[in-house]
């Protein structure tokens, strides 16, 4: 199992959109994916999940990937999250 | 007990959410609810239950993705992005496959674990500090409604034969879609506020909605003739052929009266003598805007800051102001933006650690922000910030001396220097304006008017501290009088004071929405209107059916009267004899 922490660089933070575009590219690798904020653990390729983060800008979360290709979808999840979701930051 | 439907007319007052005036058979709309009861599966029944969700999951989406289209084809994308969350929340694999799995091992019914799976999200997300996020909460809670629905095989109700009035407790902006697929006249509803998503679609549709009338759905009944008046917030059930006559004409009137007001979005407010005026419009909130615009207003004359506040315990952080005010003044661009610093206390947003006697004389509006010189810095740098397209004005409330004047000055001088100092940009010429809301403040009119840019009139307080009377006590609110004749003497002074130290008077108060005041205020030489958006128009209409010169001798006359009664007769008359299709109180 792999981890990262990120940041919600995104002005906006994570609303519908970005929610939606975590779920679709969780859902592109077998590994399980799990994301952590607050103490709270919710399911990464559950948009209900996903959606109760309330994560705003600034806001720091917890990556976590499990299974054959961790590395590969780490890596796609980290750069989405870097990018912003490509949206105004 | 509260009173049931007979032949007898009764009147019911609500919140005015969409103006017009709708009158016909009323159809009460009883939301449905879906209980759940749990049951035990016997090993055989696993899989037909499994089967059933899939159903019911599938119906769901079939509606939901109707909706959409219907309410891209009836009101454009934008519109439509209000349902995609809900859409998105049916399309949850692992959601589904989590409620699967435990019919299997629970052995319990669908009902009851779509339920209690939705739920455990729903309790996550109510009680969520992001307003956005306790958003999403209704949409889950619809979502979770429509797939119980749909397990148990009940079609949507929304198919209607005839005209009706929709009265619900409840109405979420997809039933409001819905039912606009039938006849339908108007809608009231029990619960609601005036800027929620439905009444905005409603707007949109140009239908009548009153919100927050008690009770209605219990004492009115199916067929019973209702007039929903969504302009003054009336609902009238049964009534009497004479108030039927008489709001079947309003109606009438209204209709061939917006036609007209409609060719008045993009005309100036100006007197047929080429006197113009600013005619801004009052708001809370961003979606209002998109209405404002389409009034036809020339800008926002007062921002009311204190919405950020509402249901928060702490004040929301500079970037997070900077992120609402930067939204107002691009989307209002290039039109200008006064956005009044917090005003809490009085009737409003009380902080909870503070009990006062007299909270009306007490510590409110620039006190409170004086005292919390941290906070109304936040505030004032996250305006500047979001002041440079230079389409921003801040306003101070409650300012009663020339020193608060000076202090919150000062204040605005240290904002400005934080942002120096780190390299952020903003309008240094940014106009700095004050409420006259307390009688001092008008008597000292011209030093205050030294110290500013701009004076804008607060009626509705500047009445009750200059009368003495408190609107909200019903043994005395009929003292509370716009035209008496100090409030007209006052307004003179407080505008001739403006005027002679060269800055502009507007006035955002109750009254400068009130057409029956409009033809004295412009006479008085009032420069800005600030008014609810519903209004905008007609007082528009007024001044561009009115000269200059006209109006000052009203206000000339008025000025002579001795009595509210008097001044009130005499402009009501004025206005029958040259509005008469504009309604007055």
């Amino acid at each position: 199992m792999i981890q990262r922490e990120v940041t919600i660089r995104n002005k906006a933070g994570l609303h519908t959109r970005p929610a939606a575009a975590i779920v679709k590219l969780a859902a592109k690798y077998k590994a399980d994916f799990f994301i952590e904020k607050d103490n709270m653990e919710i399911n990464g390729k559950s948009i209900i999940g996903v959606m109760t983060l309330a994560a705003e800008q600034g806001s720091k979360l917890l990556l976590k990937f499990d299974g054959v290709d961790e590395e590969e979808a780490c890596k796609a999840m980290v750069d989405l999250f870097e990018r912003g979701f490509d949206e105004p930051m | 007990m509260p009173p049931t439907s007979s032949s007898k007319e009764i009147r019911f007052k609500g919140i005015p959410a969409s103006p017009g005036i709708a009158i016909g058979p009323a159809f009460i709309f009883r939301k449905h609810v879906p209980s759940v009861y749990v049951r035990s599966l016997s090993e055989e029944e696993f899989e037909n239950e499994i089967e059933r969700l899939q159903k019911a999951r599938e119906r769901s989406q079939y509606e939901l993705r109707k909706i959409v289209q219907f309410a891209d084809q009836r009101l454009g994308p934008d519109q439509a992005k209000i349902f995609e969350a809900q859409l998105l929340l049916l399309e949850d694999q692992y959601l589904f496959n989590t409620i699967i799995e435990r019919i299997r091992k629970e052995k319990k019914n669908a009902e009851h674990l779509v339920r209690d799976e939705i739920d455990k999200y729903h309790r996550i997300m109510i009680a969520s500090k992001d307003q956005y996020t306790r958003e999403r909460a209704d949409d889950l809670q619809d979502v979770c409604n429509r797939i119980l629905r749909n397990l148990e095989e009940q079609k949507l109700s929304s198919k209607l034969e005839g005209s009706f009035v929709i009265i619900s407790h409840h109405l979420a902006a997809a039933d409001i879609l819905l039912f606009s697929r039938n006849d339908i006249l108007g809608y009231v509803t029990e619960l609601g506020g005036a800027t929620s998503h439905m009444a905005l679609l409603a707007r949109a549709l140009k239908l009548p909605l009153v919100v927050g009338v008690h009770q209605i759905s219990t004492v009115a009944q199916t067929g019973d003739t209702i007039i929903v008046d969504g302009t003054e917030g009336v609902v009238i059930l049964n009534p009497e052929e004479e108030t039927r006559a008489q709001y079947e004409r309003a109606r009438i009137e209204l209709k061939k009266f917006e036609a007209k007001l409609a060719e008045l979005r993009n005309q100036p407010a100006e007197t047929l003598d080429g006197h113009r005026v600013q005619l801004s419009a009052n708001i809370e909130l961003l979606e209002e805007i998109e209405f404002v615009k389409q009034q036809g207003a020339d800008g926002i004359g007062l921002y009311r800051t204190e919405i950020l506040l509402i249901g928060r315990e702490v004040f929301p952080s500079e970037d997070e102001q900077y992120e609402h005010y930067v939204k107002i003044a691009e989307e209002m661009y290039p039109q200008q933006v006064i956005i009044r610093t917090f005003d809490i206390g009085g009737d409003k947003f009380m902080m909870h650690s503070v009990k006062e006697k007299n909270p009306f004389l007490g510590w409110r509006g620039i006190r409170v922000m004086l005292d919390k010189p941290q906070i109304f810095l936040d505030q004032l740098r996250a305006i500047l910030r979001a002041s440079v397209h230079k389409n921003l004005a801040i306003m101070f409330p409650m300012i009663t001396s020339i020193k608060e004047v000076r202090l919150s000055k000062q204040l605005l001088e240290q904002a400005k220097d934080d942002l120096r100092r780190k390299g952020i940009p903003f309008d240094d010429g940014i106009q700095v304006g004050v409420m006259i809301e307390v009688p001092a403040a008008a008597v000292i009119a011209d030093h205050i008017a030294k110290e500013v840019n701009f004076l804008s009139i607060g009626t509705n307080d500047l009445i009750q501290y200059l009368l003495a009377v408190d609107r909200g006590n019903e043994i005395v609110s009929d003292l509370f009088q716009e035209f008496h004749p100090a409030v007209v003497r006052f307004l003179r002074r407080i505008i001739e004071r403006g005027k002679n130290e060269s800055v502009w008077v507007g006035m955002c108060g109750q009254m400068a929405g009130d057409p029956l005041a409009t033809i004295l205020l412009v006479g008085l030489g009032l420069d800005e209107f600030s008014v609810v958006p519903t209004v905008l128009p007609e007082i528009k209409k007024i001044i561009r059916s009115i000269h200059y010169t006209e109006a000052q001798h009203v206000a000339e006359k008025v000025l002579q009267m001795t009595s509210e009664d008097e001044i009130k007769t005499y402009l009501r008359t004025l206005m029958k004899h040259k509005f008469p299709d504009i309604p007055v109180h």
